[in-house]
Order: structure tokens, then C-alpha cells, then sequence
């Protein structure tokens, strides 16, 4: 019959469009549908019906592996950044707008491992997190904050080092796995940092023994001094 | 340039290129790296042997490289088989760099239409003989090559990334402070901008006006009487309309602008046609307003830097795009990932074409006039795989997730079972009602069958690529056809539809969903543990010098990307096949005689994304 096609799809819309209430009926006697404790099962594959999300009221949790515009991370044990400025975000990072200047010691001209200035000008850079990946001391890490319009284009996008350096707890709390594993390697090297100069504290405690045996065994040899 | 110098021949060529030094021993000669250069003035020649003779019958790629050190231009070809698989056949013809010309080979293949204008706009290189060689990226009355290398852009820092301003000594300054706009802006004398105009859209409009049937353009009244649209009576002059005798009424053509806004377009495009009444004589693609010199960006670049750019490329499907610049460059390195990174390269590059496949069908909706009823149900799937795709790499659409020789980051925890979820739940019960909702729909079909109609041949004969060629009855899919990465392990079938309309190929994305839903249910159930990087992942890659070819089945088509290393930290050449815009050359031809409405589903059915097209 010409037409039982277009109703047939007509069939499809009217239930796309009921699905939805018959979802919120599910949830009616549990707060319902829109709210947040069923956010990830309203997003997830399982739902029916419109997920839609009112934003900015309502906003999606992001993944850990998130990533927009890069931060810098300050050690807040050691009370000092961690980047070292050795220059390979600068070195890899596409769109170039990674800018740095490395610190000299003003007397011996030597570089020091402290950035004296670092830039990023945020109205280039793609978000690739390239930097974050590359980077060999974890100093340089992607943020997850997307709300950066202003009304301004040329002072407020141009982040210096003040405006880049976050603390270390503001890493652990948006990267958490990536945290764990950095306390991870971190004991990792402890463990061998330690087994090490226990090593050598045991060569040195048994040279100290065979020395001394060697001393006991020769105690007629003449005096050094 | 290094490379000119260090770079030695192909000690002997073999396979069909032997048969064709046999056939011209004194023409064709070995190439550096790969392929044979054959002499222009029988390259016309050994290129009908090449397509009658060898059977290579598809143009896949034309381009040149810039070797200013031995002051030659290089006109690079790669051209593929569609009745036997494999590798492609390279060959090369060499110019001098002064004064580029090379014979056209758009007679033998049409599919070099775009791609010679595309070689002579950036590279500057003559075709001659070509029909209309005239810029098609740039804007006509632009000075210079840019893909040339002697060539500066307008914010010129240095040749090659990094910047050595950025580090040690790294005070921030804007490009436009330290160029200020128009200090390398050359003019000629007397140039005045405020006044001045290229004629080129005069020069279109006059071309397309004038079009007569020997140009390919406007049929004589006998041909246009096998016009299909059989819905009118046919006048004495062979004029189709409706069922009133018109020999009396005097008419024009009139040539009208389909864009560049407007929003059929799907971007910054613009269609020139030329119309008699409703019915297209003529259409002319005109693009380039998107046009941002990718490969210039491209050869700038470290390799690693041109991962994120090929994001930008068909930013609808960027997994596919790195997976062709990945699979370039790993073929110049010698390096192959581990089996788990190939099955996740795999999973993300079919959830992609998954992804791509629904949104083209929305949109086809959407320029039908359903409007953005059937684009939103397609895009509620997309976001499911995109929300996969950030919890994956980070980000939604700009993956940058492939590495040379692995992946960026391995899956995180909890992806194997929403895709898991999606793969054998959600995604073939919403396919299915797709196909409920609109296949059948009386309104849909009337509009879409028979409109835009690419014979086999033509198909073959322009290049198209993908969804556009496969919905013509030609089974090529390069999964198939050039097997990469790990795809001969999947069962799973080669779509194909064999009317070539807009239906077809509306039908046909249906068909590839499934298909590669079958391909992601095989590769998560096999998807195996261990390392995801072959090597340590370093940020500066070594590469060989070298040239290679490296192509997928993006959802669009055939995406080849083919790198010329000189063995430094930046690729000579970066040069993309984009099937969106090599897909573009059968527009023409599809929408002569087509109502004007229909060109918008037509172009519309050839799913192209600007950002690919314009580059």
C-alpha cells in the first residue's frame, strides 16, 4: 500500500517519543530521571529515550583522560615546580605555542633546572596533549576546565607562569589513576633507591670487616703513619 | 634536498613495471625509492598501456614534490586495480622546476581533473592539454606555489619545527608582532587591493554559459532525450517538460550560485550551475574557502606534530585519518604495533566509519527536507561512541590517538564493556530501526531513486571512492583489496549496491554499518592483552629516508597519505588523497539533467566534510 512506508516510520518517531516517558515512569519513585545519581545510566548504552543535558545547569562528568589546555605542576612537598625546563613540550607541541625560558645561574652562566618564565598562548594551542604524554618528569599535565571564554582576546588567553601553575593535589584530584601511578613509580624508585644504598652500605660494612680481619691478620705490619 | 642527493634508484624494476620497460625500454627508467619515471613525451602513451594493458584502471593519487636542489618538479602517480588486488603501480614523471610542464593524463583518467588542478595551484606545475587548469584551492590571482619550497607563508618563522625561538630563550611574542600584516606581502606595481578583481567568477560563469555538448557540459537535444526523469512530454527539439508544447517560448540558461553559505552545502562550498528551467545543464564545484595549506603545515611539522593535524582533516572521523598517517609512516620506518594496538586501532577505526555512516545518513536526511528528525536519532548513537572515544583518548572528535607503532594510551577501565554493550545491543536493534524508519519511506524513495545516477564505469573512470564508488556495483574496498593492519583476520563482506543513485548509497552506509558492527564484534571478542607500543614512544621518530603510500578505508573513501622522507626530523613531502575532495570530480557529471533540488541530495549522498576537501 503507497504510504504504510511513511506510517511505519511515523511508528518509529512515536515511540522514540514515548520511550522517553516510559523511562521517567522507571524512575518516578526514585527522585527520577534527571536526577544526578542516574546521570551515568542516562548516558550510558543502556537508556532509552533522549539523553540531552541541560547545560549549563547541568554538566557531564569527564573521563579522566580529559584533556584542554595544559597546567603546570607544583610540588607541594617539595615546595618547587617540577619542570626542569628541559624544553621538549616546547619541542613537540604542534602548533608551537609552548614558550620558555630557562633559567641561568647568573654567576657561572650554567642552566639551572627551573623555568624563569613559561608561556602558553591558549588561543593556539589544539589541546593534543602531546606535551602532557612527552613530558619525562610529569611537571606539564592537561586540565579538564573548558569554560575559558572571555571578553577579551589578547591579554586573558596568554597564560603565564602564575596563571599555569597548579598545585599537585589539584593533579591527584582530576587525575586520580594517573596520580596513583606516579606514587607507584615513586615507591618503585625508593624501593631501589633504598636497596641500593643498602647494597652499598652492606659492600661497605663488609670491606670495613675485611679490612679489619686483614688488620687483625697482619698486626706486625709497621705503622702507616 | 639531502634526500636528492643520498636517494639511489630502484636497482631493477619488477612486476608489471618490467612489463612496461619492456613495452618502452627507452622511456621508462627506475625511480628513486620506488616506482619507474617514464619521459613525457610518452607518458600519454605508457599511461593507456598502464590502464588497458596492465588492467590498472584507478587513478588513486596525483602529486608532485619540489626538488629545488636538482631544480626538477616530480609528478608522482599511484594507480590501483579494481579487478585484481594488491599494490598500487607508482610511476613518476619529472619537469624542470622553471618551466613545469607535463602532459595531462585526464584523458585516461578522468579522476586527474582535480588532482592536476590541485598539483598546479600548489605546486605549479602545467598540465597541458588539461580542459581548465585553473587554481582550484586558491583563489585565482594568488602569486606563487605555496607548496613549492622556496615558497613563505604570511607568518613565517623558520622552515622547520620546533621553533628555535620557543626554547631556551622563549619571550613570548604574537606572530602578528613580529610580522606585522603586509611586511612580506608582495604586491605587484600597480596593484591596488581596494579596487581589484580577479575575474575568475566572471571567467567561471562565462565558461559554464558557453559549455556545449563537445565540453562535456550541456547535452544536445537528442541526448537529453534518454533522460530517465520520464515524467514529461518531449518537444519537437528533443526538450523534456511538462505536457505543453514550448518550442515557442524563448529561454535562457541561467547560471545560479549554490553557495558558498549555503546550507545544503555542509560548509563553505559553492556549486556554480548552470540551469535551463529547474534542470541542471551544467554544475561546476567551486571550493577552497576552507583552504588553510595543510601540507605546507604538514612538511613544516615533526611527524609526530602531524598526528593531531590529521584530526582536522574529515574532523568527523579523525581515528581514520590518524590511522592513515600512522600506517605512512610506520611503512618508512619498518616498525609494526603490538597485536593488542591493532585490534584497538581496528575497534576504534570501525566505530568511526559507525559513527561517520550515521551522520551522513542524517544529513542526506536533512538536505531531503526530513528535517534533523532522523540527523538527531543518528547522532544520539554517535554520541555513545564519542563519549567511548574520549574516555579513550580524551577527546571526542580531535583523538590524536595513534602513535608510530602503537597507541597513545591503552583502553581505560570500563570501555571493553560499554563497547561490548553497544556492539551487540544497542547498535544493531537502533540500525534496524533506522532501516524501519526510512527505508521503506514512499517520500524517500521517490526523491532518491534514480536521482544522481553513477554508472560502474564512470564510477571507476573518476576516481570516486568508498560508499560513492561501492554503491555502483564496484566491490573495492581497499580492507579487501590492499589488506592493512589486521582486517584479513575479520569475516566480514564488501558492501555493494548496483544502481549508483542516491538510494543506493544511502542503502549502502546501512549495509557498512553492519558490516563493521560484525567487524567490532569479532575484534572485542578477540581483543588481547600485553603492550600497546612497539619500542619507547619517543617525540622525535626517526624515520628513513624513503617514500611510501600508506591508504585506508576511511568512511569516506579511500584516504591515502604518501610521505617522502629525507631521513631529518620533518617530511619533505606530506601529501593527502582525499576522497572528499576527489569524490567532488563526479558531482558534475551526476547532477547533468537532475532537477536543482536534487543536486542538493546528490551532494548531499557523496558525504564530504570541507575540512577534508579544502585541507
Amino acid at each position: 500500500m503507497y504510504g504504510s512506508g511513511i506510517i511505519k516510520g511515523m511508528g518509529v518517531t512515536i515511540k522514540h517519543f514515548f520511550e522517553s516517558f516510559i523511562e521517567d515512569f522507571r524512575y518516578l519513585g526514585r527522585g527520577g530521571r534527571y536526577s544526578d545519581q542516574y546521570m551515568a545510566a542516562r548516558q550510558g548504552p543502556k537508556t532509552t529515550g533522549i539523553f540531552t543535558v541541560q547545560y549549563p545547569e547541568e554538566k557531564l562528568p569527564v573521563p579522566e583522560n580529559f584533556r584542554y589546555i595544559p597546567f603546570l605542576v607544583f610540588d607541594t612537598q617539595k615546595n618547587e615546580d617540577r619542570c626542569t625546563s628541559c624544553g621538549i613540550c616546547a619541542k613537540v607541541c604542534p602548533p608551537q605555542c609552548i614558550w620558555i625560558v630557562r633559567t641561568n645561574d647568573p654567576k657561572t652562566n650554567r642552566p639551572v633546572p627551573q623555568p624563569a618564565d613559561f608561556h602558553i598562548d591558549a588561543t593556539i594551542c589544539m589541546s593534543c596533549g602531546l606535551c602532557a604524554e612527552f613530558c619525562p618528569f610529569d611537571a606539564i599535565k592537561m586540565d579538564q576546565d573548558y569554560e575559558l571564554s572571555s571578553f577579551e582576546r589578547f591579554n586573558t588567553l596568554v597564560y603565564g607562569k602564575e596563571k599555569l601553575t597548579r598545585p599537585d593535589t589539584y593533579h591527584a584530584s582530576i587525575h586520580p589513576g594517573d596520580w596513583a601511578r606516579e606514587l607507584q613509580e615513586k615507591e618503585e624508585a625508593a624501593r631501589k633507591e633504598a636497596e641500593k644504598a643498602k647494597a652499598a652500605e652492606a659492600k661497605k660494612a663488609a670491606a670495613a670487616a675485611a679490612a679489619a680481619a686483614k688488620a687483625a691478620e697482619a698486626p706486625k705490619a709497621p705503622p702507616a703513619a | 634536498m639531502a634526500a636528492k642527493a643520498a636517494a639511489a634508484p630502484v636497482a631493477e624494476l619488477t612486476g608489471p613495471l618490467a612489463v612496461l620497460k619492456e613495452k618502452f625500454p627507452e622511456a621508462v627508467k627506475p625511480g628513486d625509492f620506488e616506482g619507474a619515471v617514464i619521459a613525457n613525451e610518452s607518458l600519454v602513451e605508457a599511461a593507456t598501456f598502464i590502464r588497458d594493458e596492465l588492467g590498472y584502471d584507478y587513478l588513486s593519487s596525483v602529486t608532485g614534490v619540489d626538488y629545488p636542489a636538482a631544480n626538477e618538479c616530480e609528478v608522482v602517480y599511484h594507480v590501483f586495480s579494481t579487478k585484481h588486488n594488491g599494490a598500487p603501480l607508482v610511476f613518476k614523471a619529472r619537469t624542470p622546476r622553471d618551466n613545469a610542464v607535463v602532459p595531462t593524463l585526464e584523458g585516461v583518467w578522468p579522476g586527474a581533473d582535480f588532482q592536476e588542478r590541485e598539483a598546479w595551484d600548489l605546486m605549479g606545475i602545467k598540465f597541458e592539454g588539461h580542459h581548465n587548469l585553473k587554481r582550484i584551492l586558491m583563489w585565482e590571482g594568488f602569486q606563487g606555489h605555496p607548496l613549492r619550497k622556496d615558497w613563505k607563508e604570511a607568518y613565517y618563522e623558520q622552515d622547520n619545527k620546533p621553533f628555535d625561538s620557543r626554547w631556551p630563550g622563549g619571550h613570548f611574542q604574537r606572530g602578528e608582532e613580529r610580522t606585522p600584516f603586509g611586511d612580506n606581502v608582495n604586491f605587484p606595481a600597480n596593484f591596488d587591493p581596494a579596487v581589484y578583481t580577479s575575474g575568475a567568477d566572471a571567467a567561471i560563469y562565462d565558461r559554464v554559459k558557453s559549455m556545449d555538448a563537445a565540453a562535456g557540459g550541456i547535452l544536445t537535444p537528442a541526448e537529453r532525450n534518454g533522460n530517465g526523469n520520464g515524467n514529461g512530454h518531449v518537444a519537437a527539439d528533443g526538450y523534456v517538460g511538462p505536457d505543453q508544447p514550448e518550442e515557442n517560448i524563448e529561454t535562457d540558461h541561467l547560471v545560479v550560485n549554490l553557495g558558498p553559505q549555503h546550507p545544503s552545502t555542509h560548509g563553505v562550498f559553492r556549486m556554480v550551475v548552470t540551469l535551463e528551467g529547474e534542470t541542471i545543464r551544467h554544475l561546476e564545484p567551486v571550493m577552497g574557502y576552507l583552504h588553510r595549506n595543510h601540507e605546507k603545515i604538514g612538511e613544516r611539522n615533526t611527524y609526530i606534530q602531524n598526528m593531531p593535524f590529521t584530526d582536522r582533516l574529515d574532523y568527523l572521523s579523525s581515528m581514520s585519518n590518524n590511522f592513515g598517517y600512522a600506517l605512512a609512516v610506520e611503512k618508512l620506518m619498518g616498525v609494526k604495533p603490538p597485536e593488542r594496538a591493532e585490534y584497538i586501532r581496528v575497534i576504534m577505526a570501525e566505530l568511526t566509519r559507525v559513527c561517520n555512516h550515521v551522520w551522513a545518513i542524517g544529513f542526506l536526511l536533512n538536505d531531503l527536507g526530513a528535517f534533523f528528525t532522523p540527523a538527531l536519532y543518528g547522532m544520539q548513537e554517535r554520541e555513545l561512541i564519542l563519549d567511548l572515544f574520549e574516555a579513550a583518548s580524551g577527546s571526542r572528535m580531535m583523538c590524536n590517538y595513534f602513535r608510530f607503532g602503537g597507541v597513545a594510551r591503552d583502553l581505560p577501565a570500563g570501555f571493553v564493556e560499554t563497547a561490548r554493550e553497544l556492539v551487540f545491543e544497542r547498535l544493531p536493534r537502533k540500525i534496524d530501526d533506522f532501516e524501519r524508519y526510512l527505508s521503506d519511506n514512499e517520500i524517500i524513495r521517490a526523491r532518491c531513486e534514480g536521482a544522481g545516477v553513477l554508472t560502474a564505469e564512470d564510477a571507476i573512470k573518476y576516481s570516486a571512492a568508498g560508499p560513492v564508488l561501492r554503491a555502483s556495483g564496484v566491490a573495492y574496498d581497499v580492507r579487501r583489496a590492499d589488506n592493512y593492519s589486521i582486517y584479513d583476520r575479520f569475516d566480514f563482506d564488501v558492501a555493494v549496491r548496483h544502481h549508483g543513485d542516491v538510494y543506493d548509497r544511502y542503502l549502502l552506509r546501512l549495509d557498512e554499518i553492519r558490516q563493521s558492527i560484525r567487524i567490532l564484534q569479532q575484534a572485542l571478542t578477540q581483543l588481547p592483552g600485553g603492550e600497546i607500543q612497539t619500542g619507547k614512544k619517543q617525540y622525535s621518530a626517526r624515520v628513513p629516508a624513503g617514500q611510501a603510500y600508506g591508504r585506508v578505508e576511511g568512511p569516506k573513501g579511500e584516504l591515502g597519505f604518501y610521505v617522502v622522507s629525507d631521513g631529518t626530523a620533518n617530511p619533505y613531502r606530506y601529501h593527502i588523497r582525499a576522497p572528499s575532495f576527489i569524490n567532488l570530480t563526479a558531482l558534475g557529471p551526476m547532477c547533468i539533467n537532475q532537477k536543482v533540488a536534487d543536486a542538493v541530495i546528490i551532494l548531499g549522498s557523496i558525504d564530504i566534510v570541507l575540512g577534508e576537501t579544502d585541507r
